[in-house]
């Protein structure tokens, strides 16, 4: 080999020209598409904004931020304010929370450590896939004609027996009411609440629990000094998720929350949430101001439910990275 | 630290505790099944379920023809709208948004999962209702097609990227443009997942009632023009339930069982299929 006579000589072109410009062509024209496509989310998601606030015009010009405080809804008078609603949702959601976090954190726990009963785990993992699937018009029919006589027959009148020296179990129950529709909530979140905890909990090193155990820690310790302070912001994380859910959710508490604009310390009463009243007062609502304070409640919904699943992002995101970082 | 036997008591009655949490958490899926399944099952046998439009209220028999087509038919045009575009911007994501645009678009998409059903409706009911003047079918399948999105690329990005890239480079080694790689091996190596998330996303655009309320708005007569209004499974649960008529309560119930069964049946084609592709 002569380096000094030897030209340099380019390697033979590995298709003809022509064919290799149409290829180059074609690679550019999928690329415009997929990148039109994930344009087109974005257009979408400006468009699906704008939406949610022109239906909400008429009531945002003649209410304002006032909404938010005014304890009136009052249909005749055309008078519209969004607080016994959004009283309504809070109070519902954070039933659902009280009820599902224990559960459903301790179901995770099962599903996620415990070593007994391990042939169960199959089928109850399927069982809570399946209830998260069932549409949440069949929960409100099922509310609507089991769930709410046991609630007024039994649980209600159990509840003011034992603990009604507290203003929240006061008064008298139809069954329709925040405490119902708080426990048809916590049926719909707990699916979430189980599966998110308990993928939390898997992730929790190994070589942690072992060691808790190998220094002679009881199975219940190791959960409470281990494995809980270490899952805890991603377990938060589960929690806020849930409650985004909860905030939301429409047609089965529409169907038991009793439906009246009100704001009482009872838990029996009958309430409103703001997408109930949305789905509830829709087909009646009448002129502008009516329809448009309706959609002004979408508007303050949304605005709840994504600050609350932001914050839970983060919180899931921090702790995963944080998981496998360390 | 505490004696060892008040050690053990805790430990066992944490234990139990566990184990009564996960029965608890058991107990509304069958409570919920065996109900719908006892209470629907009457309705759906008596004649004319399948094959007839609901009769006035008050009326005894009928059946949820209309409701059975408007649930199809609604689902249909919505996941020809979401499928494609789903799984081109999942396979933007997978194949081209490893940068700033992809994040924002996974961003936006989570935050689309997380919005309330409803306002998928509100979004149908301004852009098509308020546009067109009328209720219609199509309306609640642009609505339902955006409620899909998330999922359906969500799914195809999560298939796309388990794809092995040594099968892209084996590809464009033998000198595939890229965009034939794509299409002809990454995304036919990965159509399970993609299918799984396409079937999920029907399932649940299926059983939705809310976004329904203000776009398709439901429809007593068997219709099947999209531009018209239309009824479907699950408002006719909604609305059957809260009348005093027995008969329509009874539909109501049938309806629902329907609903479960056309859902879980989406549900396990689901399962089926993966594990026939994973073979």
């Amino acid at each position: 080999m002569n380096k000094g006579t030897a030209e340099r000589v380019a390697p033979p072109p590995l298709v003809a020209a022509g064919r290799q410009r149409r290829l180059i062509a074609g690679d550019r024209v999928f690329e415009v598409i997929a990148y039109g496509a994930a344009a087109l989310i974005l257009l979408i998601a400006i468009v699906f904004v704008i939406a949610l606030f022109i239906p909400a015009l008429p009531a945002i010009t003649t209410f304002g931020l006032g909404f938010f405080i005014s304890r009136t809804w009052d249909p005749v008078r055309t008078q519209f304010g969004a607080l016994p609603a959004i009283y309504g949702t809070l109070v519902t959601s954070a039933i659902a929370l009280v009820i599902a976090f224990p559960i459903g954190l301790g179901a995770a726990l099962f599903l996620a450590e415990d070593s007994r009963l391990r042939f169960l785990r199959g089928p109850l993992s399927f069982a809570i896939e399946l209830l998260a699937g069932i549409p949440s018009v069949v929960v409100g029919l099922w509310a609507f004609y089991i769930l709410t006589p046991l609630m007024r027959d039994s649980v209600d009148p159990f509840l003011s027996h034992t603990l009604g020296f507290l203003p929240l179990f006061q008064g008298s129950a139809s069954g329709y009411g925040f405490l119902t529709a708080g426990v048809v909530l916590a049926i719909m979140v707990l699916p979430i609440m189980i599966a998110l905890s308990r993928d939390v909990i898997r992730a929790v090193p190994r070589a942690l629990r072992e060691a808790s155990l190998a220094l002679g820690a009881t199975n219940a310790e190791t959960i409470w000094s281990v494995i809980l302070p270490y899952a805890r912001v991603g377990i938060t994380g589960a929690v806020l998720l849930s409650l985004g859910r909860a905030l939301g959710e429409t047609i089965a508490v529409t169907m038991v929350i009793g439906n009246r604009p009100q704001i009482t310390g009872s838990l029996f009463a009958s309430g409103y949430t703001l997408p109930s009243v949305i789905a509830n007062e829709f087909t009646e609502a009448v002129g502008n101001v009516y329809l448009g304070a309706l959609f002004y409640l979408g508007v303050v919904l949304v605005l709840i439910t994504i600050a609350v699943n932001v914050m839970a992002r983060l919180l899931v995101w921090r702790f995963t990275s944080e998981a496998t970082a360390g | 630290m505490s004696h060892p036997l008040v050690r053990a008591m805790v430990d066992r009655l944490v234990g139990g505790l566990i184990v009564l949490c996960v029965s608890v958490a058991a107990i509304p899926v069958l409570v919920l099944l065996l109900f719908v399944l006892i209470n629907g099952l009457p309705g759906m046998l008596t004649p004319g379920f399948f094959t007839d439009p609901p009769y006035p209220q008050g009326v005894p028999g009928g059946g949820v023809l209309n409701a059975i087509i408007g649930t199809l038919e609604i689902v249909g045009i919505g996941s020809l709208l979401a499928l494609p575009l789903g799984a081109l911007i999942g396979i933007f994501l997978s194949e081209y948004g490893r940068n700033q645009i992809g994040d924002t678009v996974r961003f936006i998409s989570d935050v689309f999962t997380g919005l309330p059903s409803i306002a998928f409706g509100i979004f149908g009911y301004t852009v098509v209702v308020l546009t067109t003047h009328h209720f219609s079918a199509l309306s609640a399948s642009i609505a339902l097609a955006v409620l899909m999105l998330p999922v359906i690329l969500r799914a195809t990005e999560t298939a796309l990227v388990l794809v092995p890239n040594s099968l892209r480079e084996a590809g464009l080694a033998l000198g595939a443009p890229r965009w034939r790689v794509t299409l002809e091996i990454v995304v036919p190596a990965a159509l399970g997942g993609v299918v799984t998330g396409a079937l999920l996303a029907m399932a649940r655009a299926a059983g939705e009632t809310a976004p329904l309320l203000f776009t398709a708005f439901g429809n007593d007569i068997i219709q099947t023009n999209p531009l018209q209004p239309m009824g479907a499974l699950s408002l006719t649960i909604f609305r059957n339930a809260l009348v005093p008529y027995p008969n329509l309560q009874q539909q109501a119930w049938a309806a629902a069982l329907l609903l479960v069964a056309l859902v879980a049946a989406t549900n396990i084609a689901a399962r089926i299929y993966v594990r026939r592709i994973q073979r």
